[in-house]
């Protein structure tokens, strides 16, 4: 695979290689703010996946012939691109999963019930996706750990003060979004991580939107489990990471059983594979195995540096034009934030926003972004929400608030 | 092409800003909640039958301008009626909410419930518009709540 470097961010030139961002819709041009949801991809990643289907289709892991092996050899190269994207020290540590939610159900269900004993503690912050409140709930249910909530600030920033103070009680795991999908918050999780270290606590990141805006290093943070969710960072649907510390992956026993993660099968004993492959049961999704690795490639052609400068910029300035319509209010204000954008209109529920602004060709998430606790905390039920890629321009944050200055003269 | 002007109009708008019948009842004979998870919609509706007429019905709750618009017209269209009637109207409702494109609706039946005809050109809103209709039929066939229209 070769990639270019780019001096610096070229946004029409990266546009151009998004196909989907020169349709339309509803007559208008696509101004696509949804990328916390999911990101579109670029046509490097969508040629992969023609280009596996069409000349390398095989099950891996299995067949001696020709195109299994070729199947095997390109699908497993995925593995070390994934072990350089987030510097982990070996490949073992490298799980293939469907995504992010499949990971930390893999932690808890894995990890969490070998681990977990009753009385024990499970931290979650404040802002946390239903992914990463659920899964700990349902291995709190079955162990008898309860869960302990770290929590946050009206600017939606993580109480540190009283992380320290939770983390004096019998805590076992600390789980935690890098950043924030319904606030932006970027966390400071390599020290959140350096306390719960200091405690005896284990981390899980929810990386699924760190991975998409920053370059991640998994030793630098320390973090002992890290989550990745392959198409929020321009890859295909239906793939992503766990990364596991090797000593923890290596106790840990498997999660789901079949075929792939064995070493030996009989109906007496089964003893199971080593890590990674012990995570792997059943035939993975290969096509889209290898548009993440394509996606991984296309990320390391970009200058993340630029990128993240360039949302930032977004993120600061649609920040300063939805101040200037009457009656919204942004919510998250931390001073650390990524590419996420939360607001509220007085008077309107975000779902009438959602509606208006798509008639412009405007797509936007409404709703509680499955984080209700944080829709609880700020007292609203849902909100809108414009969330940035590498592709978007000053130009569609415009588009968007003409769009919601409609919102008002429907509403007037 | 769908309008906004088709879904937002100007009846939508003024029973959003000013809801009918948005109240606890002092005599309730029949309640059911509705709620909508996924887009946050939530509806408790309150029922006074009188024999199978209905006495009075009151909703209170939270969502979009089309869910709350929806019940607060629901409520005023009710009002009066036996619970077959209501049965009746709930079902030409549907029938509007759900008609095919280009299939024309009888407004004739409908009153100010056509207000809510321009919805079915916006798929992801029928459930909003409809949740309300579910919740009183919930309530009226004591039926275990909360309901949802997802």
């Amino acid at each position: 695979m070769t990639t270019t470097a780019r001096p610096a961010l070229d946004v029409p030139r990266l546009r151009a290689e998004f196909p989907i961002l020169a349709t339309s819709v509803r007559g208008r041009p696509l101004v696509y703010l949804d990328n916390a949801a999911t990101s579109q991809k670029p046509k490097a990643v969508i040629d992969a996946l023609r280009r596996y289907y069409m000349t390398q289709n095989a099950n891996v892991h299995r067949g001696v012939y020709a195109l299994s092996e070729m199947a095997t050899a390109a699908y497993e190269a995925v593995r070390e691109k994934a072990r350089v994207f987030l510097n982990a020290r070996t490949e073992q540590e490298i799980v293939f999963v469907r995504g992010t939610t499949e990971a930390v159900n893999l932690v808890a269900a894995s990890w969490g019930r070998t681990n977990l004993r009753s009385g024990d503690e499970v931290l979650v912050s404040a802002m946390e996706h239903h992914s990463n409140i659920v899964p700990w709930q349902l291995v709190c249910e079955a162990t008898g750990a309860r869960i302990r909530v770290i929590p946050m600030n009206q600017q939606g920033e993580l109480e540190l003060d009283q992380y320290e103070r939770l983390l004096e009680g019998p805590v076992k795991l600390v789980a935690v979004a890098h950043i924030s999908n319904s606030l932006g918050t970027l966390n400071p999780v390599a020290d959140m991580t350096r306390l719960a270290h200091e405690h005896g606590a284990v981390v899980l990141v929810d990386g699924a939107q760190g991975a998409p805006h920053i370059p991640i290093d998994v030793q630098g943070l320390d973090a002992d489990f890290y989550t990745v969710s392959g198409h929020k960072m321009y890859g295909p649907t239906g793939f992503g990471l766990l990364y596991g510390r090797e000593r923890l992956l290596d106790a840990m026993p498997p999660y789901q059983g079949g075929g792939d993660m064995i070493k030996a099968v009989t109906f007496a004993r089964t003893t199971y594979a080593d890590p990674p492959a012990r995570f792997e049961a059943g035939t993975p999704h290969i096509a889209g195995g290898i548009g993440f690795g394509t996606a991984i490639d296309w990320l390391a052609g970009l200058d993340r540096d630029a990128a993240a400068a360039h949302e930032q910029d977004l993120v600061d300035y649609a920040t300063g034009r939805l101040r200037e319509i009457s009656g919204v209010r942004v919510i998250g204000t931390a001073a650390h934030k990524a590419a996420v954008v939360s607001f509220v209109m007085d008077g309107v529920h975000a779902h009438d926003v959602g509606t208006i602004v798509d008639q412009d060709g405007v797509a936007i998430r409404t709703g509680h972004h499955c984080a209700q606790p944080v829709m609880d905390f700020f007292g609203v039920p849902a909100t809108a929400r414009a969330s940035f890629g590498c592709y978007n321009t000053r130009e569609e944050v415009d588009v968007l608030v003409a769009a919601l200055q409609k919102v008002r003269k429907v509403f007037a | 092409m769908a309008d906004l002007t088709d879904l937002y109009q100007q009846v939508i708008v003024e029973h959003n800003r000013s809801p009918r019948n948005f109240k606890q009842l002092a005599h309730p004979t029949r309640r059911a909640e509705g709620s909508n998870p996924l887009c946050g919609d939530q509806i408790s509706l309150e029922v006074e039958l009188q024999g199978d007429r209905i006495a009075d019905v009151g909703f209170q709750g939270s969502g979009c301008a089309i869910s709350q618009a929806s019940a607060s017209l629901m409520t005023g269209a009710v009002q009066g009626k036996t619970e077959a009637e209501a049965e009746a109207l709930f079902q030409v409702v549907h029938a509007m909410l759900t008609a095919a494109p280009g299939v024309s609706v009888d407004s004739a039946k409908l009153g100010k419930l056509a207000a809510l005809s321009g919805v079915r050109q916006f798929p992801m809103r029928v459930k909003c518009a409809s949740l309300p209709w579910h919740t009183l039929r919930a309530a009226l066939r004591a039926v275990p709540t909360p309901v949802s229209t997802e």
